[in-house]
């Protein structure tokens, strides 16, 4: 349920930008409607865009709030990686990697 | 009337979005293969175009997630995403709500679909557009196949879904293109973007110009996901076009794999029997 309820935070975000605007303006009181974990709330506020990867959350999803947070593709691409490397596969969700490597 | 036109193409937003990351003969050969389809278009004179595309949660989520669904609005918004990401401006694209109803009655007679008045486009419907009707003067009515977020409509069904169609775009007046947009093998937006399965792609899009339904709908999600990612699993959108022109024969106007754009880049063009 709490992978959702990320998913769901993003997805609202991704289409939605007076939720964008309060958010960015006072993250807690918008992550205050969403059933997180407390590992999901300190990835979604630094942003850990990595740890959001291997917690499970959809890439068609996740790489647009990694754009509104300012990250470049080759950044994005990058802190997936990284991520893999330091915490290990992607523990939930439709997103198991091939070698965790990438193409390019 | 019917079909005067029917198609496919990739919509991957790195097509419009990382050209400045991509060598300039792929940018531009896979462009003016996109521009060349707009001609064939262009040259059916068509009244709508349907464009049966695979949405990546823009408008649907896991909270109520149909797994087709047809647009009856008078028009439509997008890109969704940062237009200096994507490359696209926002804009309006017209609809028609009428036709809409017309077609959606219809496909209702063989296949449950939900049908939307508000509809965003993202990437996957934004992208053709805006290489086949860069003046957004042409009636678009868009339809979504759940290809993201499993369980997913099996491929069985999204055959039945594209002869229902078909069915539907015989019975009204008329002009109707249709084109399929998604990918074949790929991992999109994840850290094996870039990755695409050429051999994977060339059998499939083999069977794709022989309309050849067994070898389609031989697939499973499994083998999909495991061979081909879970961008792969987009090829219903290319086999909803198969099944609305079944007994034609198609094309493949242009195919390379183009990693920067995270997909083999494909422009497919069906010969419409007449």
């Amino acid at each position: 349920m709490s992978l959702y309820q990320t998913q769901k935070l993003l997805y609202m975000l991704n289409k939605d930008t007076q939720l964008q605007s309060d958010f960015f303006a006072g993250k807690d009181a918008v992550l205050k409607d969403y059933k997180l974990s407390n590992e999901e709330i300190n990835a979604i506020k630094k942003p850990d865009i990595g740890l959001l990867y291997v917690l499970g959350v959809n890439g068609q999803i996740l790489m647009h709030y990694a754009a509104m947070c300012g990250f470049a593709w080759p950044e994005y691409i990058q802190a997936m990686r990284n991520a893999l490397e330091e915490h290990g596969n992607v523990r939930s969700g439709l997103y198991v990697t091939t070698d965790g490597k990438g193409a390019i | 009337m019917s079909l005067v036109f029917a198609g496919v193409c990739s919509h991957a937003p790195g097509i419009t979005g990382r050209t400045h990351m991509a060598d300039p003969d792929d940018k531009t050969s896979f462009h003016t293969a996109f521009d060349d389809m707009r001609k064939e278009l262009e040259a059916s004179k068509p009244d709508a175009l349907i464009v049966v595309g695979a949405e990546h949660f823009a408008n649907f989520f896991m909270d109520n997630m149909p797994a087709y669904c047809i647009g009856m609005a008078e028009e439509y918004e997008g890109p969704i995403e940062d237009p200096e990401w994507l490359g696209i401006a926002r804009t309006k694209a017209p609809g028609n709500p009428e036709l809409s109803m017309r077609i959606i009655k219809r496909v209702l007679q063989e296949v449950d679909v939900a049908y939307a008045e508000e509809w965003k486009f993202d990437h996957g419907i934004s992208v053709p557009l805006h290489f086949l009707t860069p003046r957004y003067d042409l009636d678009i009515i868009p339809i979504n196949i759940n290809c993201q977020g499993p369980p997913l409509t099996p491929l069985h069904r999204a055959w039945a879904f594209g002869e229902a169609l078909r069915k539907a775009c015989d019975e009204v007046p008329e002009r109707i293109a249709i084109i399929g947009t998604g990918g074949i093998s790929h991992w999109p937006a994840t850290p094996d973007s870039g990755k695409i399965d050429v051999d994977w792609d060339k059998e499939f899009l083999s069977q794709w110009t022989k309309c050849d339904k067994e070898a389609m709908l031989s697939y499973n999600d499994e083998e999909i996901w495991r061979d081909a990612g879970q961008g792969g699993f987009e090829i219903r959108t290319f086999i909803a076009i198969s099944a609305a022109t079944s007994g034609s024969s198609a094309r493949v106007h242009y195919y390379r794999p183009i990693p920067i754009f995270a997909v083999g880049c494909t422009i497919g063009i069906v010969d419409l029997e007449t």
